[in-house]
């Protein structure tokens, strides 16, 4: 049925994904199954099926013509989504920049999942990082009520005018997408007015105006069509924190902020860390406070862009912080370590960077790990030149 | 003073403009001015990498009149279906959504994109601009390179024959087939006009003779490719609804009245390592696509 006043229901994160894609009222959803994202699309075709959704589902051949069908969908002036993990991502990765370079107001769900070999479903965020210079807007969800907040956000920031750009919502794999929990969702009213009107969006395709799209440009042109990128992408961080604002007074969540921030207030110690570990990281803090500790903990909900002044403002007195990753860049260190890393450098902060990595493959992270990494790291047992592999409560 | 027949049929307006940048005696040049012609203006195009994305222009300017879209290698035919499904949405009923690809973006690359939308049956018309051999990344083999034919990775020759894309797009069981070639533009141009009255997916396999690539001098484009149909190696046909009708002047050319294969290869230096057996298995393909048509041509008249 389709949802007329504000309801909580119990739903994993792929239906609470799913279920803002339909309030969302999108025109086009070319998707290829993946596990673990098959059970959003799965949701969006008995919508369409059961007529709650006025969409068109395109049965594609793979992911890459997934991606290639948003593009065409997008450039006809269509509201378009799609969903995809790993393999997927990683098959579509071409299709992905043109998206950007583009400037299709894409939305995607990514669904954070480890890439082989060997096979594996479980989470990892390798596949998300992927996108991190492409040209998207990447917010990544701790649980399915933010699934769902910033799905309804995406399509708004997608389709300002001024930003124009993809928007991709990542989310763990099974943590997030396959887990239960109550999701509040605002009315179909409230949807309808929060975002704009789907059809002012302008086509690039369209007989009535022939551009052509895409033409080789020189390459001054063609650095600058990158530049306005970045400006715009820069120019978005007001927007989206305007539209978390606006959210904010809609719903009582607050997404103005861009950082999701626990008691970080007179933290001397901060743990940094995206998606569902930063829940564990968050019971940490509590464990940890209750003995006296000035810890707390700050999810990068936003990665791209990236929300320089929250992030600092965050910092602003603390004299530590460790940064929990995910995903490992290969004969470097954590992926998220290396995007707070340069800011001590940048804005000349007195604080020491640590740099952990854990959970990689989906190994599970629990409270306990930020506890054990907070009290080797206060000893003196590391120190911030090195990379700590943290694997099951050991180090490797 | 009247018309000439052509222009009467073809109309005088051009939306492949003056200043593009394809090769002296390009034969997709031609493909192209005539496709336009009669896709008219009411039409998007999707193109993949390939010859045309250079004949289409330096940015901001354009060689094409119509809405045009660049796409990645493997995904003409996807973005084609997203552009379908969108203007379905938007209530434009009535634009001619057009695949434009070479044979490299047909037969390898962008062959799943290709099966994956004419089996959804997603109101498309695809032209195959074959020119036989990814021409634009200066001459390498494809799956359409016919036998025997030199190219920068096949320095003495293809081993192998050409894919049979028609046969394998009829087992798609897409409502219109057909074969055309730049030497005979009213042909194209009737079955493009036929293929856009028909719902789904439409392919036509267009020849396209390329001088640099096919090593021929850039005033013998159309001659090149008119004697490819007379010689008999390229087969003018169409096929609706899996019926198959041959067509001038292939349609007279059943019971052998056809040039000397070698009329058609002594023209071109690609073929100049095409000689004994090689020659002879490539006259075996040449007389085994006749032999095929003559049985289905057969069966149909049963």
């Amino acid at each position: 049925m389709s949802i007329t006043s504000r309801v909580k229901k119990v739903l994993t994160g792929n239906h609470a994904t799913a279920y803002a894609v339909m309030q969302a009222r999108v025109d086009v959803i070319p998707a290829y199954p993946i596990t673990p994202q098959t059970t959003i699309v799965e949701k969006l075709d008995e919508f369409i099926e059961n007529g709650l959704l006025d969409a068109s589902m395109i049965r594609v051949e793979s992911e890459h013509s997934a991606m290639a069908a948003a593009i065409g969908a997008s450039a006809a002036g269509a509201r378009t989504y799609t969903a995809t993990s790993s393999h997927g991502l990683l098959y579509m990765y071409e299709n992905l920049w043109w998206a950007a370079n583009a400037r299709l107001p894409i939305v995607a769900t990514f669904v954070t999942r480890a890439i082989g070999p060997p096979w594996n479903i479980w989470s990892d965020h390798q596949d998300i990082f992927t996108l991190r210079d492409t040209g998207w807007i990447l917010f990544m969800a701790k649980n399915a009520q933010e699934a769902y907040d910033l799905t309804i956000q995406a399509f708004k920031i997608a389709e300002n005018p001024n930003i124009r750009l993809p928007v991709g919502v990542g989310y763990d794999g099974f943590y997030t997408s396959h887990t239960s929990e109550p999701v509040e969702m605002l009315s179909q009213d409230e949807v309808d007015s929060f975002l704009p009107d789907k059809r002012a969006i302008k086509p690039l395709l369209d007989p009535e105006h022939p551009y052509t799209i895409g033409n080789l440009p020189d390459a001054s042109f063609n650095f600058l069509i990158r530049k306005n990128m970045w400006s715009s992408m820069e120019s978005s961080l007001d927007y989206i924190r305007k539209v978390g604002y606006e959210y904010y007074l809609l719903t009582g969540r607050n997404y103005g902020d861009l950082v999701d921030k626990y008691r970080t207030d007179d933290a001397e110690t901060i743990f940094v860390s995206i998606g569902a570990m930063a829940n564990e990281g968050i019971v940490a803090v509590d464990k940890l406070r209750a003995r006296g500790v000035k810890v707390g903990h700050m999810a990068l909900r936003l990665l791209r862009p990236f929300p320089t002044a929250e992030v600092l403002d965050v910092l602003d007195g603390a004299d530590r912080v460790i940064v929990f990753s995910r995903a490992l860049s290969m004969g470097k260190g954590g992926v998220l370590f290396t995007e707070l890393a340069d800011l001590a450098y940048r804005y000349h902060l007195d604080i020491d960077v640590y740099d952990v990595v854990v959970g990689l493959s989906g190994v599970e992270v629990v409270d306990n790990d930020f506890i054990k990494i907070f009290r080797d790291v206060s000893e003196g047992v590391f120190d911030n030149k090195e990379t700590i592999f943290l694997l099951g409560g050991k180090y490797v | 003073m009247s018309k000439p027949k052509l222009v009467s049929i073809i109309g005088e307006q051009e939306y492949y403009y003056p200043g593009h940048a394809a090769c002296q005696g390009c034969g997709a040049s031609i493909g192209l001015r005539h496709l336009l012609k009669a896709i008219g203006p009411n039409s998007i195009l999707a193109v993949p990498a390939g010859c045309t994305s250079i004949i289409a222009g330096r940015a901001n300017l354009s060689t094409f009149g119509i809405p045009f879209i660049h796409t990645a290698f493997a995904s003409a035919s996807a973005v084609a279906s997203g552009i379908v499904e969108a203007l379905d949405r938007l209530g434009k009923k009535d634009v001619n959504v057009v695949v434009w690809a070479g044979d490299g973006g047909t037969y390898d690359i962008g062959f799943a994109s290709l099966s994956g939308a004419a089996e959804r049956g997603h109101n498309i018309l695809y032209v195959l601009d074959d020119n036989e051999a990814y021409m634009n990344t200066g001459i390498q083999r494809s799956g359409a390179t016919p036998r025997g034919a030199w190219t920068t990775t096949t320095i003495k020759g293809k081993k192998e024959g050409k894919k049979d894309i028609i046969d394998i797009m009829l087992a798609h069981n897409i409502p219109y087939l057909a074969t055309a070639s730049v030497a005979y533009p009213l042909d194209f141009h009737r079955k493009v006009k036929k293929a856009l009255s028909i719902k789904g997916f439409k392919f036509i396999h267009l020849m396209a003779p390329c001088p640099p690539g096919w090593r021929f001098d850039m005033n013998l484009t159309v001659e090149v490719a008119r004697k490819a149909v007379l010689s008999g190696v390229w087969i003018l046909m169409e096929i609706e609804n899996g019926r198959l009708k041959l067509n001038p002047p292939s349609n007279t050319m059943l019971e052998k009245r056809r040039l000397p294969v070698e009329e058609y290869i002594k023209m071109q230096g690609r073929f100049r390592y095409l000689k004994g057996e090689l020659l002879e298995e490539f006259k075996r393909d040449v007389e085994m696509n006749w032999e095929r048509v003559k049985k289905i041509l057969a069966e149909q008249s049963r």
